[in-house]
C-alpha cells in the first residue's frame, strides 16, 4: 500500500474502526488501485456511510461471480488521487446487501445494473426499479452469472418495455413529453420523459439501456487481443481511451510494460481523440441554438483532423491502434513535421473561431446561465471530465493520478466554475488548446524504439485495473483473467455513468427548447453506459 | 458582427471537389447520386437514420455526410426527423434486443415503397457483438434489408457509395 493511499483514506479507516467495522486488507488488482479491503456484507452500507463522511468519491461499482456460489461486489473509491477498492461477498442463494446509494447518489444506477445482471438485491436502495434490464431476459434471470448462457433464452420477439414505471406528475397545466428511444437526429437511442409546465421543465427522467448489447458477457472467454478490440467498441467516440484503459488493466495483470514509444504514441492517439470530439461538440452545441456558422466551421476542422488521423494511423477514429503490449501502428518520421504544422494551424483557427463565438451575444445569451450544474450536485453525482471541470471539480486522471507518459508532461489545469452550458464550452475550448500543447510536447520528445512488447498471458485469477483520462473524463476498467489467458471478467466504467444523472439535474427549470443544447453540452455516451 | 462576416467571406465555400479515392471521385459518386435521385425520387431522397444498438462510431460517420466537405444535401440527400417522411432507413447495428421493437415500429411507420440499408459490419452481420442474450445481431434478423454498407465504421465516402449502389438496384423497376 502506498503512502498516498494511507494518507488519502486515513479518515475512512478512522471512521471504520470507530464504528467497529473490521476491514481486512486483501490482494488488490494490479495497476491503478493501490489497496483493496474487504468487509462483511452486513457492514457494506456502513462502509459507504463512512466513505461519504470521510469525503471520498464513489468512482465505480461492479459485481463478479466467485467460487463456491459467492458473488463479490466491488466499489472503487477515490481520495486525493488514490484509488481504494472495497469488496464484499454475498451468497448467490441469498444475495442481499445494504446499498451505497443513500450516501452516494453516484452509486444509484451502477447498483441497479448489478441488481439486474447479478441478482444482488440492495436492501435499502431508494429506487430498486430495474435499470439495464428491459424485456430481453426475465426478472429472475441474471445474465452475468456463470450459469446463464451467452445466447440467453430471449423471447422470439422482444417486446417494448412499456410497463416501466416513470415518476408521474399531476396538476393543472402539467403535461408530459415522451421522447425516444428513436430520436429525431442522428444520435444514439434512449428515452427521455419530461414533465413540463408551459415551456419550463419540472422534471426529467431518463430511461437508458436500449443499446445494452451484453458487452460484459461477450467479453468472457476472449483473449487479450479480442478484448482490446471489444473495448474499442464500448463507445465508438472513445475507442482510443477505452482500448487504452482495457490494455492498461490487462498489462498490469500480466506484469507487462509496453515500450516507452508505445506509451507515448498512446497518449498522442488519446489527445487526438480528445481534440476531434471537442471540435465536433463545440460545433454541435452552438448548432443546437441555431448558430449554423459554428457548426460548419467546427465540422470542417473536425473532418480535416480526422483525415489526418487516417493518414497517420490508418483509421479516422484510430480504432484498434492500441493493442495489448503496445500499439499496432507506428508514426512514420515523415508525419511528424506535418502534424506539428497541423497543430499550429488548428490552434490559430480555433482561436479565431472561439473569439467569434464569445463575441456573438445572440449565441452566448443562450449558453450563459443555461443548464447550470452546481458544484455540490456535480460532487454528489461523482462527475468528472468536462462536466465536472465546468462545475469547479478539479479532477483529471492525468494530473491527479498521473500515468505514463503524463507523469513527465505538463498537463494544463483547466477549470471553470459557473457550471452552465457556456462553461462546458469553455472547458472544451481550453482542453483543445491544452491537448494541442501536449501533442507538440509528445512529438518533441517521442522516444525511439519498439512499439510493442510480446503479450504473455498471465496466470488465472490475475486481475488489473486501468484508469485513463478519456475525452469525457475518467475511464476505470477492471479485467480479471481466467485460465488459458482468457478473460473471466471485464467491466469498463465510462464517465457517462456519472454525467447522465447530471443531465437530469441541470435541466430542471430550464425551458424544453433548451434541452438539446443542455444534452449536447453533457454529451453522455449511451453505448458506454448501456454496455 | 464584422468578424463573423469577415470569417465567412475569407473561408468561402469549402465544399470540396473530392479527390479521387480508390474509385470514381466523390464528385462523380455525388453526381451519380444526384442523377439517380433526380430520376427516382423527384430530386430528393429522405433518409431516416436509426441507431439500433451501435457503438456510435457509424453515427459519427453518418453525421460527417452533413459536414461541409461532403455536403450530401447538394446531391439531394437529406436526413429527416420522422420515419413517416423517409424513403430510406439507414440502420446501424447490431440490433440490441432492447431496440428490436422500436426498430420494427420505425420500419412499419415508414411509407412504402421503402429501402433499408444496414450500416457497418455490426449492421451487416452482427460484427464484434454477434448474437447474444442482448443482441439480435444483423439488422436483417429483424427487418427486411435491401443492402449493406460494411466497414467499422464505413467512411463517409463508403456510405455515399453504398447509398448509390442501393438506389442503383432499383433501376429495374420504374
Amino acid at each position: 500500500m502506498s503512502a498516498a493511499a494511507v494518507t488519502s483514506f486515513a479518515g475512512l479507516f478512522d471512521r471504520l474502526s470507530a464504528a467497529g467495522i473490521a476491514s481486512e486488507d486483501v490482494a488488490a488488482p494490479a495497476g491503478a488501485v493501490r489497496q483493496a479491503v474487504q468487509v462483511v456484507a452486513d457492514d457494506w452500507g456502513r462502509l459507504g456511510q463512512a466513505a461519504q463522511a470521510a469525503g471520498c468519491r464513489w468512482v465505480a461499482g461492479w459485481g463478479e461471480e466467485r467460487a463456491e456460489g459467492m458473488i463479490r461486489v466491488n466499489a472503487c473509491l477515490e481520495q486525493g488521487g488514490a484509488y481504494l477498492l472495497a469488496q464484499t461477498e454475498v451468497n448467490r442463494r441469498h444475495p442481499v446487501l445494504p446499498s451505497h446509494t443513500p450516501y452516494f447518489p453516484a452509486a444509484d444506477r451502477p447498483e441497479r445494473h448489478t441488481q439486474d445482471l447479478f441478482g444482488v438485491a440492495f436492501s435499502d436502495h431508494p429506487d430498486a426499479r430495474r435499470w439495464t434490464r428491459h424485456q430481453a431476459w426475465a426478472s429472475a434471470e441474471y445474465p452475468l452469472r456463470h450459469d446463464f448462457p451467452v445466447a440467453g433464452r430471449p423471447p422470439e420477439r422482444t417486446p417494448a418495455d412499456y410497463r416501466y414505471k416513470f415518476l408521474g406528475a399531476h396538476g393543472s397545466g402539467v403535461y408530459e413529453i415522451p421522447v425516444g428511444p428513436v430520436h429525431a437526429g442522428i444520435i444514439e437511442p434512449g428515452h427521455f420523459r419530461f414533465q413540463a409546465v408551459g415551456e419550463t421543465v419540472l422534471h426529467l427522467e431518463e430511461r437508458l439501456g436500449y443499446v445494452h448489447k451484453g458487452i460484459e458477457k461477450i467479453a468472457e472467454g476472449r483473449d487479450a487481443i479480442a478484448l482490446a478490440r471489444l473495448a474499442g467498441r464500448v463507445s465508438g467516440d472513445s475507442t482510443v481511451a477505452h482500448a487504452w484503459a482495457a490494455c492498461m488493466a490487462m498489462e498490469a495483470a500480466a506484469g507487462i510494460t509496453p515500450p516507452p514509444r508505445a506509451i507515448w504514441l498512446r497518449a498522442l492517439l488519446c489527445e487526438r481523440e480528445r481534440v476531434a470530439n471537442h471540435l465536433g461538440d463545440i460545433g454541435a452545441i452552438v448548432n443546437d441554438v441555431g448558430f449554423a456558422f459554428g457548426f460548419y466551421q467546427f465540422g470542417r476542422l473536425r473532418e480535416t483532423w480526422q483525415r489526418s488521423s487516417y493518414a497517420a494511423f490508418g483509421h479516422r477514429f484510430m480504432m484498434d491502434a492500441i493493442v495489448p503490449g503496445g500499439v499496432a501502428r507506428d508514426l512514420a518520421p515523415e508525419r511528424i513535421e506535418p502534424m506539428r504544422a497541423e497543430v499550429a494551424e488548428l490552434r490559430r483557427q480555433v482561436g479565431k473561431l472561439m473569439a467569434i463565438i464569445y463575441d456573438s451575444p445572440s449565441l452566448t445569451n443562450r449558453l450563459l446561465t443555461t443548464g447550470v450544474l452546481t458544484a455540490e450536485a456535480a460532487r454528489a453525482l461523482g462527475c468528472m471530465g468536462y462536466v465536472g471541470r465546468a462545475s469547479s471539480l478539479d479532477f483529471d486522471v492525468r494530473r491527479q493520478v498521473p500515468y505514463p507518459p503524463y507523469d513527465s508532461l505538463p498537463v494544463e489545469h483547466v477549470l471553470h466554475n459557473t457550471g452552465d452550458v457556456n462553461a462546458r464550452v469553455r472547458v472544451r475550448h481550453d482542453e483543445i488548446m491544452a491537448s494541442l500543447n501536449l501533442i507538440e510536447a509528445l512529438l518533441a520528445r517521442l522516444p525511439t524504439g519498439a512499439i510493442q512488447t510480446a503479450w504473455i498471458a498471465p496466470a488465472a485469477e490475475s486481475a488489473g485495473i486501468g484508469s485513463i483520462e478519456g475525452w469525457r473524463g475518467e475511464i476505470l476498467t477492471h479485467v480479471r483473467f481466467g485460465t488459458d489467458g482468457r478473460i473471466a471478467r471485464f467491466f469498463p466504467r465510462d464517465p457517462s455513468w456519472t454525467t447522465w444523472p447530471a443531465l437530469e439535474v441541470l435541466i430542471d427549470n430550464n425551458i424544453v427548447p433548451d434541452f438539446p443544447v443542455c444534452n449536447k453540452s453533457v454529451n453522455g455516451s449511451y453505448s458506454g453506459q448501456d454496455l | 458582427m464584422l468578424r463573423i462576416l469577415g470569417k465567412i467571406q475569407r473561408i468561402g465555400v469549402i465544399t470540396e471537389p473530392l479527390p479521387p479515392c480508390d474509385e470514381p471521385a466523390l464528385v462523380a459518386v455525388g453526381e451519380q447520386l444526384k442523377e439517380k435521385i433526380g430520376a427516382r425520387f423527384a430530386g430528393s431522397l429522405a433518409i431516416r437514420a436509426v441507431d439500433a444498438g451501435s457503438c456510435n462510431g457509424c453515427e459519427l460517420e453518418i453525421h460527417a455526410l452533413n459536414n461541409p466537405w461532403y455536403g450530401i444535401e447538394r446531391f439531394g440527400v437529406h436526413f429527416v426527423a420522422s420515419p413517416r417522411h423517409a424513403d430510406l432507413l439507414l440502420v446501424t447495428g447490431p440490433v440490441a434486443r432492447h431496440m428490436e421493437e422500436a426498430l420494427r415500429r420505425t420500419w412499419e411507420a415508414t411509407p412504402e415503397p421503402k429501402l433499408v440499408i444496414a450500416v457497418g459490419n455490426c449492421g451487416a452481420d452482427g460484427g464484434e457483438f454477434g448474437v447474444s442474450y442482448a443482441s439480435c445481431g444483423p439488422v436483417g434478423a429483424v427487418i427486411p434489408v435491401d443492402a449493406a454498407i460494411r466497414g467499422c465504421p464505413p467512411t463517409p465516402l463508403e456510405l455515399m457509395r453504398g447509398i448509390l449502389a442501393a438506389i442503383d438496384q432499383l433501376n429495374g423497376s420504374p
